[in-house]
């Protein structure tokens, strides 16, 4: 296809979309509207079962089998990466050289380090009551530990991250989900149905049912998924080459 | 006040998402994207969602960056040996 | 006008995540471009779920009914979406770097003519 077909079907379709688009909008519900229905019944069904973060309840609880569907997209997906990133027969590691890090970059990024790690798993802990929760905790978590790499270097970074351990983390995780939605099951109830345990006190760490426990294994298998994906990244920019031969 | 506020943040996010695309260097839209990641976290922010806030915080502005400019990497450096080979 | 101004703005950002990918000449722009299709939809979503005058909906340091909240369902559906969008990213990042090994460009002008 040329170019100048391509860039007139574009224009035939953008035109299009803006046209029915713009038919649309209008029809949608007014922004800033008082009308919703849906929230409000997610509002009550949360605080009937005492979770303070009515996002949290309606991802863990309410939804938990959608979200189930979107971990197993991710889990896919990170399968995949690995898959397509491994090292093949004409590829050889180069480690890199040891880098030099100037002094305050390296003292800023190891004081940070904890830090971020603790905001992180603080961020997975206390997502039934404040914002946030597994999906975001894990994504900090993550990507504090490679402020290491910024600290100190590549070898230091691959010491501390043996992916091997990441993945099978990020498979545990995964496999926990689908362990705490069968106990519903067990227990009586339905798959992934918040009944197992109690809700525990409004507003306090051990509320909400198994939402604090769905989200701990969520925030598991982002924080291990971010972590191997990074890896198989930096592998890919850093260390494999290509054999001179080819 | 609110009114304003969200104004100045669509346009934010509708000026950077459109610069995002119009960059070509890929390396330059890795940055612009952080921008814009940054740009929908106050958006979201403003409309009352920390919880999307935060995790697009955590996503659109370090992680799909640093995706970006590591693939980046990789591809330059394939595109640099071969220019030797030749 | 305020009632459809956000809808519109998801409207555009949209469309200017197609016309990137359809003109690109860079296969990890053309992914970054879907990137910032992505990000048209979470404004869309959020857009529909505001309500004025109302709150996020959590109850940490809120007594519940005190105030009017904003959709909830909407926030949650963006919220997931967010994360394991940038997981697919990767993945399709991961792909062009197997189109570059395979094919030596990742131009999609001369992929094509390579292929035919």
């Amino acid at each position: 296809m040329s170019r100048r077909l391509r860039m007139w079907i574009l224009a035939v379709g953008a035109l299009g979309f803006a046209a029915l688009f713009c038919a649309a909008c209008p029809r949608l519900p007014a922004f800033g509207g008082d009308s919703h229905p849906y929230g409000e019944r997610a509002v009550r069904a949360a605080l009937a079962h005492r979770t303070a973060n009515v996002v949290a309840a309606v991802n863990f609880d309410q939804r938990a089998f959608d979200t189930l569907g979107e971990e197993s997209i991710l889990f896919a997906s990170v399968l995949g990466t690995v898959v397509l990133l491994r090292q093949t027969r004409e590829e050889r590691e180069v480690p890199p050289a040891p880098a030099r890090v100037p002094l305050p970059v390296r003292r800023y990024a190891l004081l940070l380090l904890p830090v971020a790690l603790v905001v992180g798993l603080y961020v997975v802990a206390h997502g039934q009551l404040s914002p946030g929760g597994g999906f975001q905790g894990g994504v900090v978590v993550a990507t504090a530990l490679h402020l290491l790499y910024i600290g100190a270097d590549y070898r230091a970074l691959e010491r501390v991250r043996p992916v091997g351990v990441y993945e099978i983390g990020d498979a545990a995780g995964e496999g926990a989900y689908l362990v705490l939605g069968l106990a519903g099951l067990v227990a009586g109830s339905s798959f992934l149905a918040n009944t197992v345990i109690g809700y525990g006190t409004f507003n306090t760490l051990a509320s909400g049912g198994i939402v604090p426990l769905l989200n701990m294994t969520v925030g598991m298998e982002v924080a291990c998924a971010v972590v191997v994906l990074l890896a198989r990244f930096l592998d890919q920019a850093v260390e494999i080459e290509e054999e001179s031969g080819r | 006040m609110t009114d304003t506020l969200l104004l100045i943040s669509l346009c934010a996010v509708a000026a950077t998402a459109t610069a995002a695309v119009l960059v070509r260097d890929p390396a330059r839209q890795a940055l612009v994207l952080s921008v814009l990641g940054l740009a929908l976290a106050v958006l979201f922010t403003v409309l009352q969602a920390p919880d999307v806030a935060l995790s697009q915080l955590a996503v659109g502005s370090a992680l799909t960056p640093l995706l970006i400019l590591l693939s980046v990497r990789k591809v330059r450096r394939r595109g640099r040996r071969e220019e030797d080979g030749r | 006008m305020m009632s459809v101004l956000p809808y519109l703005f998801a409207g555009w950002i949209f469309l200017a995540g197609c016309y990137g990918l359809a003109t690109s000449r860079h296969l990890v722009h053309a992914v970054g471009c879907l990137a910032v299709c992505q990000s048209s939809t979470y404004v869309l979503l959020l857009a529909v779920g505001y309500r004025d005058g109302g709150t996020a909906p959590v109850f940490s340091d809120l007594k519940p009914g005190s105030r009017p909240l904003v959709d909830p369902v909407v926030q949650a559906l963006a919220l997931t979406d967010v994360v394991v969008g940038a997981t697919v990213t990767a993945l399709l990042l991961a792909l062009v770097m197997q189109v570059a090994k395979r094919h030596g460009t990742v131009d999609p002008d001369e992929l094509s003519e390579l292929r035919g």
